[in-house]
């Protein structure tokens, strides 16, 4: 029977390079995809983007690409990856631009756009799934929208013969549902197994999330060799049933107990999972340790997919202002909380202007809340966290400078002072008909 | 006993939900996560951080529940002003939530 063997060689954008090339070179791979691509990244793609017109894409994709892409033309492995960002005519261009420098044979290097619905929000009568406001009155402070595009422009783009797919905003698991549907012709109202492949994606998306990374907690689950953890292979049959793997000697593992961690991760109701292709049903799905590093899972599920695409806004929301001191020793703490006191009504005599205030002691309450905390044992150090949110960068520059006076006016013996200020771009939702999204494809050719 | 001798967790964001999930290491243990980790009670231990409703979904051949947490993430992953903004450390305050009545 048929396999298709996809490996996973980012699950964010900022992750390691190595797996990657390891998984190129001895992964026995028909496909690499790399998912790169969080929440707000577009919305501060297309700001880039507008500073400069080749920019907005991914900052790595010339890393990434330089790293893999001789491998994978040598070896006739696919690349897939959401990349392109705000930007994937740019990407595709840049990819093209490195393929020639490797002197590699004719690669077809297609980009997938028409996520960006930006004037189709500006213009119609949408409203904010989180808040019900219209999306108009965000105004000005709009910066992107761009829909959740499914699996279909990757699959119009490999039976067009692209060997590289870059795309913007799809969901995840189409990075993995597009070559399936390529290489099995399954039908696009086949829910069945649309959701058995989108369960593929969703246990490969986060790379080394499932091959042992994101996991150990010593003594209780070990893992070994995270510093060089191998990120995963799926190896697919036709009915959409997957053993996961990785390359051999690679560290980390792969166990039923990691393929469990990854299927629930960021899943709301396993037994409808909201994807463009398909409401994929997870509720049912069966985990089987077969050999060592070797785990199949099966019984993925779906019904009809949405009518609607989720649409994520970037928008401009705020200004965060920060600032961070440490206390140790005797009385570390009780200096520590005299600290927040002291900034507290710092802030109230200067007559900063704030609309949420945080004051956090990192050491003691600042990760789970004073609450749940609240029987933890003194700690040695503990360090000073006061943050707060504002209208404009003046007052958010306010914040950090009342932490940082803490030097000479504070009490004994703080150190290690750091303050920063920063414009927040944050995301909403809102759902388009799918009837107004039109995905496009444009070649590039090495 | 704690949680986490029999369980382990992960937590994920999207917007201002978190979930967490609890698995058990020996499916033999679920049906005591079942009855211990009522959503009532995770929703208690996670005072001051969760202030929406908490959702509990059962995978029992899988020996997990899943935990659905709204109003969790200090508005929302992109514009908190939390240290951990995605709440992905919450996994070890559920692994720290006392089994009673297990041995």
């Amino acid at each position: 029977m048929k396999t298709i063997r996809i490996g996973a060689g980012a699950g964010y954008s900022g992750d390691r390079i190595e797996p990657a090339v390891e998984l190129a070179e001895k992964g026995e791979l028909d496909y690499l995809i790399f998912e790169c691509l969080a929440e707000r990244t577009i919305a501060i793609g297309q700001q880039a983007r507008r500073a400069d017109p080749q920019k907005g894409y991914d900052p790595l994709l010339a890393d990434r690409m330089h790293a893999v892409l001789k491998l994978c033309a040598d070896k006739g492995i696919k690349i897939i990856t959401n990349m392109g960002a705000a930007n994937p005519l740019a990407a595709a261009a840049k990819t093209r631009e490195i393929a020639r420098a490797l002197d590699l044979p004719q690669l077809k290097i297609a980009a997938v756009s028409g996520d960006d619905v930006l004037t189709v929000l500006q213009d119609g009568d949408y409203r904010i799934e989180d808040n019900g406001l219209p999306v108009k009155s965000l105004g000005d402070k709009l910066i992107s929208a761009n829909a959740y595009l499914g699996a279909q422009p990757i699959v119009d783009a490999l039976n067009a013969g692209a060997d590289v797919v870059i795309t913007g905003r799809v969901a995840d698991p189409a990075l993995v549902l597009g070559p399936l549907i390529h290489e099995f012709g399954w039908a696009t109202d086949d829910w069945k197994l649309l959701g058995q492949g989108t369960l593929v994606g969703h246990l490969l998306e986060c790379a080394g999330q499932i091959t042992g990374g994101y996991f150990a907690d010593p003594g209780v689950k070990d893992v070994k060799d995270l510093a060089r953890l191998g990120f995963p292979i799926g190896e697919v049959a036709a009915d959409g049933s997957v053993v996961i793997t990785k390359v051999a000697g690679s560290g980390g593992q792969v166990t039923a107990a990691t393929c469990k961690e990854q299927l629930l991760y960021e899943i709301h109701d396993p037994s409808s999972y909201f994807t463009p292709d398909v409401i994929a049903d997870f509720s049912q799905v069966v985990i089987t340790e077969i050999g060592p590093d070797r785990v199949a899972v099966t019984g993925g599920s779906g019904r009809a997919r949405p009518d609607t695409l989720k649409t994520t806004l970037g928008y401009v929301d705020s200004y965060i202002g920060e600032g961070q001191i440490s206390y140790a020793g005797p009385g570390a703490q009780a200096r520590a909380q005299l600290a927040l006191d002291i900034v507290q009504e710092r802030l109230a005599i200067m007559g900063v202007q704030s609309e949420e205030m945080r004051y956090d002691l990192i050491g003691v309450n600042a990760i789970h809340g004073a609450q749940v905390s609240a029987a933890a044992a003194e700690p040695y150090e503990v360090r000073v966290r006061v943050t707060g949110r504002t209208a404009n960068m003046r007052e958010a520059v306010r914040i950090g400078n009342e932490v940082e006076t803490l030097y000479t006016c504070g009490p004994a013996g703080g150190g290690g002072a750091t303050k920063s200020a920063r414009e927040i771009i944050a995301v909403l939702s809102a759902l388009v008909p799918r009837t107004l999204i039109k995905p496009t494809i444009h070649f590039e050719e090495s | 006993m704690l949680l986490r001798d029999i369980a382990h967790s992960r937590a994920g964001d999207k917007g201002d939900i978190s979930n967490i999930s609890v698995i058990a290491y020996d499916i033999n243990d679920y049906p005591l996560l079942e009855k211990q980790l009522t959503a009532e009670r995770v929703k208690a231990h996670f005072a001051g951080v969760v202030h929406g409703e908490v959702v509990r979904y059962a995978l029992p051949h899988l020996g997990a529940l899943n935990f659905v947490m709204k109003q969790a993430l200090g508005g929302g992953v992109t514009r908190s002003l939390a240290l951990d903004a995605h709440g992905k450390s919450l996994s070890g305050a559920m692994l720290g939530m006392d089994i009673s009545g297990a041995s």
